[in-house]
Parts: C-alpha cells; structure tokens; sequence
C-alpha cells in the first residue's frame, strides 16, 4: 500500500484554544505548543499521516492535508495512536 | 464535502473549555455525516440545555435549541410531523438523565426513530460544576465538596430496560469508534442510545484531581475495553465500549402510519 505522504498542516490558531491533546496523543511527537500556548508542527518531516491530531482536536482547528503518493518507502509500521 | 462545510464557521472558536471533550464529539458526528454522505437539509439537531446543548448551534443543519431535559420531546414532535428526516438529539448527562430522565426513558420505550448521544462529562458544566445523576459515589463536585454519595445511572443498563433498540458506549479516546458508532446510530431504523464519555476537564477532572484533558482522556484508554474482551473477566471494574443492543421492533412513525390509515378505512 502506498505510503500517504504529508503535504500541509493546517492550524487554525484562531480556533486553537491550547489543550495539548494534539501534542499529547501524537505518535511521532511532531507537534508542539508555540509560546501563545497555540499548536504548531515542529517535526514536519516526522509526521506519519495517522490524523490522530485532527480526530481528537476539540477545537476543529487541526486539518492534516495528505496525498497518496505511490513511491517506494516502505509502510510505516506505526498504525499511529489508533484505538485501544 | 470538507468537514468546514458542515458547521457554522461565524460562531468559531466555540465557547467550549480548552479541552472539552465535547468539541471531539461534534468532530466524530461531522465525520460520520460525512462518511454517510447526509445531506444537511435532511438532518435535525434538537438539544436541550448545557454546554452540551450548544453542539446544535455550531453545526449547519437544522437545529432546535429547546427547553432542559426536553429536547427528546421535542425531537418527537418533528420526527412525527416530517418522519423522513434524521433526528439527532445530543444531550448532556443532567440533561438526559435527571431533567429530561422521563423524556429520556419513554422515548426508548416508543422506539421512535432518532439517535439519543449522551455526551456523559459527569458533571453539570455550565451552571458550575455541581454533581449531576452520573457523577457517580465517592466523586466530588461544587455541591458535594465532602463527596458524592450518590449512586449513579449505568446509562447502558438503562437505556436497555428502558426497551431502546440501539444502544452503544464509546468514549472521546476511541474516535475511530465513536465516528463509526454515531454512523450505525443514525442509520439504526428505532431510538437508538449513544453515551460518549467525555471530559471536562474544568470541573469533573480538576476536583477530582484527575487531570488535564489529555489525562482524563488515558483514563478512558486505559479504563475501558471492547465488549467481550477477556480484561474485563481478570478486571470487572472496566467499562466495556461497543454495541451492547441492536435489534429490530416496529418503529413509532410507521406504527402511527398504519394507525392512520387503519381509521381512515372505516
């Protein structure tokens, strides 16, 4: 299966209202909290596409934006955070 | 359809608390009516009062904001009046079960078609945190500051004898489950009955010193468990999560059809 690769992060900051539930349940801790206390991705590159940020966001601030890209990478073992 | 376009954007950011695990709900339901492809002429949100009342404003479809406890009374009404349409009816703990506990109980036993989610935070939020029919024994609330000695509702138990034909729990942790679990609740053809646990992390989860958000939510991970999971046998005190009834009985709006018909024949 293709690897989803990442292509945006988009945080409302507006809406943001600073939890840290994004930061706290994200797999590969590519999010952090800005000094406005408002979320931000630090580690880009290190995102794994999961959604887990977006799905458990209260504020519906968190918008990942992926596409499906058919290159070689191998499948990301991490199922990402998913449920218990 | 992006997620955007279902809700009112004009009323954002939201009055909910930093954390509120209402917010998370409202993000699984547009998924699920997303998912489902609904159109969202054909959905009606009716909610009562407290914060989990406000759900309906912030969404793009109809919506009712009505009386405390009432919103199933209400949500009766309009399925009668125009059966084809979905009715969705998010209600708070206190809101359900204490206010609206008969609403709640006699609905179910109609089995008329709408999907119930009680969004169970365990405390009444937006009057100041006092203790609600769910808090439960032991816990602590504004107005119980030495400890709740209440019992609680198993709203499952409940909800069951109380004859609804769809009832399901999940919790704000497991989104996946509750994106598909609100899905099977509103394509269930009967009342059916959702409890979503979920946080409030201002008053439940501070006086109970449990936590910031992100903690309470662990403690749904790590206190709850699928239907049928072995866990539960080694520790009866986790919560089970899925489907705990889905069956088939003739639902109230075609009943009352027939009837309809019925004495126009004689």
């Amino acid at each position: 299966m293709a690897k989803p690769a990442l292509k945006e992060h988009r945080i409302e900051r507006q809406w943001c209202k600073g939890c840290g539930i994004c930061v706290h349940f994200c797999p590969k801790k590519v999010l952090e909290m800005d000094e406005e206390d408002k979320a931000f991705a630090a580690r880009l590159e290190d995102c794994i596409c999961c959604r887990m940020c977006e799905l458990r966001c209260p504020d519906l601030a968190v918008e990942v934006i992926c596409e499906t890209s058919g290159n070689n990478e191998t499948p990301d073992k991490d199922q990402g955070g998913g449920n218990a | 359809m992006a997620l955007k376009d279902y809700i009112r954007q004009r009323f954002f950011p939201h009055i909910w608390c930093p954390g509120c695990g209402h917010g998370i709900i409202l993000n699984g339901l547009l998924r699920a009516v997303d998912t489902m492809g609904l159109d969202k002429k054909n959905i009606v949100m009716v909610s009562g009062i407290g914060c989990s009342a406000r759900i309906s404003g912030y969404v793009d479809f109809h919506s009712l904001h009505t009386l405390h406890g009432r919103a199933l009374a209400f949500a009766t009404g309009v399925k009668l009046s125009k059966p084809e349409l979905n009715v969705i009816v998010p209600m708070g703990d206190g809101d359900a079960l204490a206010i609206g506990g008969n609403h709640f109980i006699h609905a179910a036993r109609r089995n008329i078609e709408m999907t119930a989610i009680v969004m169970n935070n365990r405390v009444y939020g937006m009057t100041g945190g006092q203790f609600s029919p769910l808090s439960g024994y032991g816990t602590m609330a504004t107005t119980v500051p030495y400890g709740n000695i209440d019992h609680d509702f198993d709203v499952v138990d409940l909800a069951t004898s109380a004859g609804a034909t769809f009832v399901a729990r999940t919790s704000t942790y497991h989104v996946h489950e509750l994106a598909e679990l609100i899905t099977k609740a509103i394509n269930h053809k009967g009342f059916s009955v959702l409890e979503v646990l979920t946080q409030c992390p201002t008053y439940f989860g501070r006086r109970n010193r449990i936590g910031d958000a992100s903690e309470m939510m662990e403690v749904y991970k790590k206190n709850t468990v699928r239907i049928g999971s072995k866990k539960k046998q080694e520790n009866p005190d986790l919560l089970e999560r899925g489907i705990f009834v889905q069956k088939e009985l003739p639902e109230y709006c075609r009943e009352y059809d027939n009837i309809i018909s019925k004495a126009r024949q004689k």
